[in-house]
């Protein structure tokens, strides 16, 4: 019986094993878990208002965090917006436009099996700074760029 | 129950980049319809994308997001054949779930 392949150590070993991959699988995105509509945060006025409501304390500029959009927007109803995090261990990933009557657009979380680079369509009001804020590691990093709206997203 | 969405999933070296676009108003609460009445809001609220049904992203939107909303994100692993859905919720309570295979 030397060609068996499947002893008992070893199939035990395997079992052993799946168990643990399976529970790992469950308890690695626990942030995931966690959302539930985040009002106050939304309702901010500014960035710093929601910020606050999102429980972020100190930020950092980072290189790492990048927003690609184009300059200049012709349609502020429609503003594709592609927000990247090259910062390891990247758990959420907001967007923010400082001009908006809310300026809190978007708040993705972001589980390990996902590469922390989302795009979306966001609306402007008017010209505005863009904000993304990542969180990593219980750290917060920001990249800042200017978006200028030639017609306004949010009129009649 | 909104229309359906349309969700394209490709799988390239390793990565699966996923596109959705749903079908939503997105209203902001802030616009006045022709009679001066102001419109209520009414926008996708909470959306989540799993992968082989398991939870692989959330996310919260607010009123800024684009009229009929467009969201890409991509997942580490997938293969063709893997099934990704993704859910909406908006702040009226209405949800709808659609799903993709991935090619």
């Amino acid at each position: 019986m030397t060609t068996q392949p499947l002893n008992r150590r070893g199939f035990l070993t395997r079992v052993a094993a799946l168990g643990l991959t399976t529970a790992l699988g469950t308890t690695l995105a626990p942030h995931l878990a966690r959302a539930e509509w985040n009002k106050a945060a939304f309702d901010g006025k500014s960035s710093a208002e929601a910020f606050k409501a999102l429980g972020v304390s100190a930020t950092a500029e980072s290189a790492d965090v990048q927003i690609l959009a184009s300059d200049i927007a012709e349609n502020g109803a429609v503003v594709p917006v592609q927000a990247v995090s090259k910062i390891p261990g990247t758990t959420r990933i907001s967007v923010l436009v400082e001009k908006n009557p809310s300026t809190l657009a978007a708040v993705f979380d972001i589980g390990p099996d996902v590469v922390p680079d989302v795009t979306t369509r966001i609306k402007m009001g008017q010209t505005s700074n863009v904000t993304v804020l990542v969180e990593a590691d219980g750290k917060y990093f920001t990249a800042t760029k200017e978006i200028k709206v030639t017609l306004g997203g949010c009129g009649g | 129950m909104g229309n359906p969405m349309k969700i394209r999933a490709a799988s390239k070296d390793g990565v699966t980049e996923v596109k959705v676009l749903m079908s939503h108003e997105m209203e902001t609460g802030l616009r006045k319809d022709a009679s001066g009445n102001a419109i209520p809001a009414w926008f996708i609220a909470e959306l989540s994308a799993k992968l082989n049904d398991k939870p692989v992203m959330t996310a919260q939107w607010g009123p800024s997001i684009s009229k009929n909303p467009f969201l890409s994100f991509k997942i580490k692993g997938g293969k063709a054949g893997d099934k990704v859905a993704v859910t909406w919720t908006d702040n009226k309570g209405d949800s709808r779930t659609d799903e993709a295979v991935v090619t």
